[in-house]
């Protein structure tokens, strides 16, 4: 089972619910896995504080043009939608940072010119902490696209029966490359008019891939009731409330997992567990 | 003219109450909102929406069942898992190849090698932007399409056209409220802007961030300044996090404490100014005079010589 953890809004929670859910998980005894998919400010590795064993490059492929064969036809430049590649007289230029790597360009080329090379986005890592089987992938600075690494990530995963996603705020591509292939989307959120909006939008994100969905509202007493009036109106199960508590969020800004550091944190978690594994998709 | 980024790394750090409470504070500015994919800065400063255009970038491809012989070529050329075998059938097959919407990313391979010209490619509506009029001045917003990409374009569009409206108006000033993360909005929003102020909240994951996102406007050749946010809830951190700024050269333009007042406001639609004269009041008041300092510091922004053509939608 793939549990996603997303926001819409970011800040809300996400990375306390997703490492304290694996922790908890973890501590009974069973094999879990944690997949940090927020490639652009992974955090779960402060909580979980992994041991690191494997590091290795995530690339994603861009064209490089051999000037001996090229014949400065342009084919490569007019069939590139991302206007990534330029024919400028003798020189065929690529920029790397508009390519998508759909290989258009090596197919159009009548000189057969054109090849592919790695290049280096971000790093790939995986270890444990205790008993969670722990991947992360960190791009690197002043990459744009995040969705090559976010699927090397997920290619990572290892068997687990529970795997748990912890995804980047937002609702486009990141997020929907990250929770594509889910069984259920958690949705945190804190009742505030800024939480209730990005929340709508992550909700009907979640509709329109068809992903079942629940919602976890954080720091539950520290706004308005406007959360739970939506949420009973479009019928999105509240799987667990989370209050507003300065123990959390102080344990949290020293890196400290929430459900370890927080007993009433640790029984809700327990709780959610109980839910995910029984209700929603029973 | 002169571009303000807020920006932070983490999301949820407060970026919105801050530039919310800076467009009550200046009154002069024209006001951005580059965080298309969760945008909440309308949610305080209630638009009045004057122009409303639709966004498209890119096409995306579309296989017409009754033109599609099955031949598979389509989803042995595609790269990111688009297209599925699960079309309606025709005359000549009992099943045809689909492309999912969501999963094409439009580069128009598969429309290329359709044998049978079976495959549609037409530009996609991926949202809208808006000019809108707000107390605080102009306000030039966008609504992301559910599921849509090309957020980074449509950050782009916004500052030009925030850029168009400043020269109209006469407005020196542009704030612009940015998105979480290092990636393409982030990388649209700082780039060629005049400043970068870093709101940070003392945690773990904050400092982490922060220091993924101070180098990448580094690299971009943005200078920043940073302001710790709910700087209370952790001093050590808050004291880690002025060296590593002081380190990169950064001003350290205040901190401002955890207030209530700040979610109070939100609830009451005004920025955080407007509705409390609290401790975080006080200090985002504080912050947006060193701001103002360090604004004139820096050197005017390039406008960016391509605009975009703004007529008005009937």
């Amino acid at each position: 089972m793939r549990v996603a953890i997303a926001s819409g809004k970011g800040g809300t929670g996400k990375t306390t619910i997703a490492t304290s859910l694996a922790y908890t998980v973890a501590q009974r005894g069973d094999r879990v896995a944690y997949l940090d998919c927020d490639v652009e400010e992974p955090n779960g590795h402060l909580f979980l504080q992994p041991q690191i064993v494997d590091r290795r490059p995530i690339t994603r492929l861009v064209p490089v043009v051999d000037p001996v064969r090229c014949a400065h036809c342009g084919a490569c430049a007019q069939v590139c939608r991302y206007r990534a590649i330029a024919c400028v007289g003798e020189r065929t230029l690529i920029f790397t940072e508009l390519c998508h790597s759909c290989g258009g360009c090596l197919l159009a080329c009548p000189q057969e010119a054109i090849g592919e090379v790695p290049v280096p986005i971000g790093t790939l890592r995986t270890g444990r902490s205790g008993g969670v089987e722990f991947v992360d992938g960190v791009l690197n600075v002043g990459e744009a696209m995040s969705p090559p690494a976010i699927r090397a990530v997920k290619q990572a995963a290892p068997d687990a029966p529970l795997t748990i996603l912890d995804c980047p705020p937002g609702t486009s591509c990141p997020v929907i490359e990250s929770v594509r292939g889910c069984d259920l989307l958690l949705l945190v959120t804190e009742p505030t008019p800024f939480g209730l909006h990005d929340l709508k939008l992550a909700v009907e994100m979640a509709r329109t891939l068809r992903l079942e969905v629940g919602v976890v509202i954080n720091r539950a007493d520290a706004g308005d009731r406007a959360v739970w009036d939506y949420c009973q109106q479009r019928r999105v199960p509240i799987l667990a409330e989370i209050p507003d508590d300065r123990a959390v969020a102080e344990a949290y800004s020293r890196g400290e997992l929430a459900a370890q550091a927080v007993p009433h944190v640790a029984d809700r978690m327990r709780a959610l567990l109980a839910t995910i594994e029984s209700g929603v998709l029973a | 003219m002169k571009e303000l980024v807020v920006i932070s790394g983490k999301g949820g750090t407060g970026k919105t109450s801050v530039i919310a409470s800076f467009a009550a504070l200046s009154r002069q500015a024209v006001l951005v909102d580059c965080d298309v994919d969760a945008a909440d800065l309308h949610l305080v400063l209630e638009p009045r929406t004057v122009r409303r255009e639709d966004f498209s970038a890119g096409s995306q491809a579309r296989i017409k069942p009754g033109h599609c012989t099955a031949c598979g070529k389509c989803e042995e050329l595609c790269r990111f898992d688009a297209i599925y075998f699960d079309g309606p059938g025709n005359g000549q097959v009992p099943k045809t190849f689909r492309v999912d919407p969501i999963a094409c990313e439009g580069c128009g391979v598969c429309v290329d090698y359709c044998a049978e010209d079976a495959i549609a490619f037409e530009p996609v509506v991926c949202g809208q932007w808006f000019i809108s009029e707000t107390r605080c001045g102009p306000l030039v917003h966008a609504r992301l399409g559910i599921a849509a990409e090309n957020s980074g374009k449509l950050v782009t569009q916004l500052r030009r056209t925030a850029q168009q409206v400043a020269v109209e108006q006469r407005r020196e000033l542009i704030l612009c409220d940015g998105s979480p993360g290092i990636g393409c909005p982030v990388i649209a929003s700082l780039t060629g802007a005049s400043l970068a102020l870093f709101i940070v909240e003392p945690t773990a994951s904050g400092q982490h961030d922060f220091v993924r996102v101070a180098e990448l406007a580094s690299q971009l050749g943005v200078p920043g300044i940073l302001a710790v946010n709910k700087a209370d809830l952790n001093e050590e951190v808050t004291r880690s996090l002025e060296r590593l700024a002081a380190q990169r050269g950064m001003s350290v333009v205040g901190r401002i404490p955890y207030d209530r007042a700040v979610t109070h406001a939100q609830i009451a639609r005004q920025s955080v100014v407007e509705a409390s004269d609290g401790p975080a009041a006080r200090a985002i008041r504080n912050v947006w005079s060193a701001v103002v300092a360090q604004l004139e510091l820096v050197p005017t922004a390039a406008i960016r010589p391509v605009f975009v053509e703004i007529t008005p939608s009937e």
